[in-house]
């Protein structure tokens, strides 16, 4: 038995085909969504992919919060679905108040596009269970609006309760408040985060390292043996 | 048809780093005496009917969960060249 996991297509997602392709690499059942439909084709999992959904008009994420794929998506990440966010898709998840704070331009107002270094600060989540606590990991990141934002309240919560889940290490690359590479809520099933893991699961392409093969070898385990 | 305008700013304690951009070009291009710029979004809606209390109070909710993110961003709304009508979230 293996499990199946959602990635949602918005206009202008330009990750999708990766992350599907990385959920196939672990093991899963990888499963097309499409932003207009609300129905989830009863997956186990849903994976928000990057790009520019809706060209970023407004506010990244800001649009493609209130899709008809949204409402499902948030109601049941409520309920318990693991939900991962990647770069637009962390600005989706922030948006929809599924994770605290809010993301920027970032803050030198260059794209950047490079192999980022990170830690991996909270191994219990749905997503990170295959990693150490505390691994360093390099995956690509590319992005305009990086930059995570929260109030001094929100962040020091954060902190407190090891829902930072990924800081930047060696360069902050976008000015994200207390080095935050992505966080998670109370639950753990939402995890948002700006770099790329779908990216660096083949050692042929991206990195050259597998490095984020695990955020999807650690759902599908969660998932077959739930 | 009456112009109902929301004004959306970041919150004071936000770094924007485009309208410091925009303040440190000025002096090259001879504006000097600027001491801060900060950069915002201008919303002009144009209303069907009559811009009363109901349709002031929508076009509100529609500022706070739609046109604004209030996590980062502070927004007014005015009904055009008359009062000042619901200031937000200070």
């Amino acid at each position: 038995m293996t499990a199946r996991i959602g990635v949602v297509t918005f206009p202008g997602t330009l990750d999708d085909q990766d992350a599907l392709r990385a959920a196939r690499l672990a093991g899963a059942e990888p499963v097309s969504l499409w932003h207009r439909d609300k129905d989830l084709k009863q997956v186990d999992a849903v994976v928000l992919a990057g790009g520019f959904s809706y060209g970023d008009y407004l506010r990244a994420g800001a649009i493609s919060r209130f899709s008809p794929v949204m409402e499902t998506i948030i109601e049941q990440a409520k309920a318990g679905m693991p939900v991962l966010g990647i770069c637009n898709g962390f600005q989706i998840l922030t948006e929809a108040h599924l994770l605290p704070g809010a993301m920027l331009r970032n803050n030198h107002l260059h794209f950047i596009c490079r192999d980022q270094k990170l830690r991996v600060e909270n191994a219990g989540t749905a997503w990170t269970s295959d990693y150490e606590q505390g691994q360093e990991i390099q995956v690509p990141l590319k992005n305009m609006d990086g930059r995570y934002v929260a109030d001094e309240r929100t962040l020091d919560e954060l902190e407190a309760e090891g829902r930072v889940a990924f800081r930047y290490l060696d360069m902050n690359p976008n000015g994200s408040l207390r080095d935050i590479a992505g966080i998670t809520n109370e639950a753990g099933n939402v995890v948002g985060l700006m770099p790329h893991p779908e990216h660096a699961v083949e050692p042929l392409v991206g990195t050259g390292r597998t490095d984020g093969l695990g955020f999807f070898t650690s759902i599908l385990k969660k998932l077959v043996t739930a | 048809m009456a112009r109902v305008v929301v004004d959306v700013m970041l919150k004071p304690e936000i770094l924007d780093p485009q309208g410091q951009a925009v303040q440190r070009a000025l002096p090259r291009l001879g504006f000097d005496g600027i001491a801060d710029v900060r950069q915002g979004k201008r919303f002009e809606l144009e209303v069907d009917g009559p811009v009363d209390e109901a349709a002031l109070a929508r076009i509100h909710e529609m500022a706070e969960t739609f046109l604004a993110n209030t996590v980062i961003e502070d927004f007014t709304v005015k009904v055009e060249e008359t009062s000042e009508v619901a200031g937000a979230s200070k």
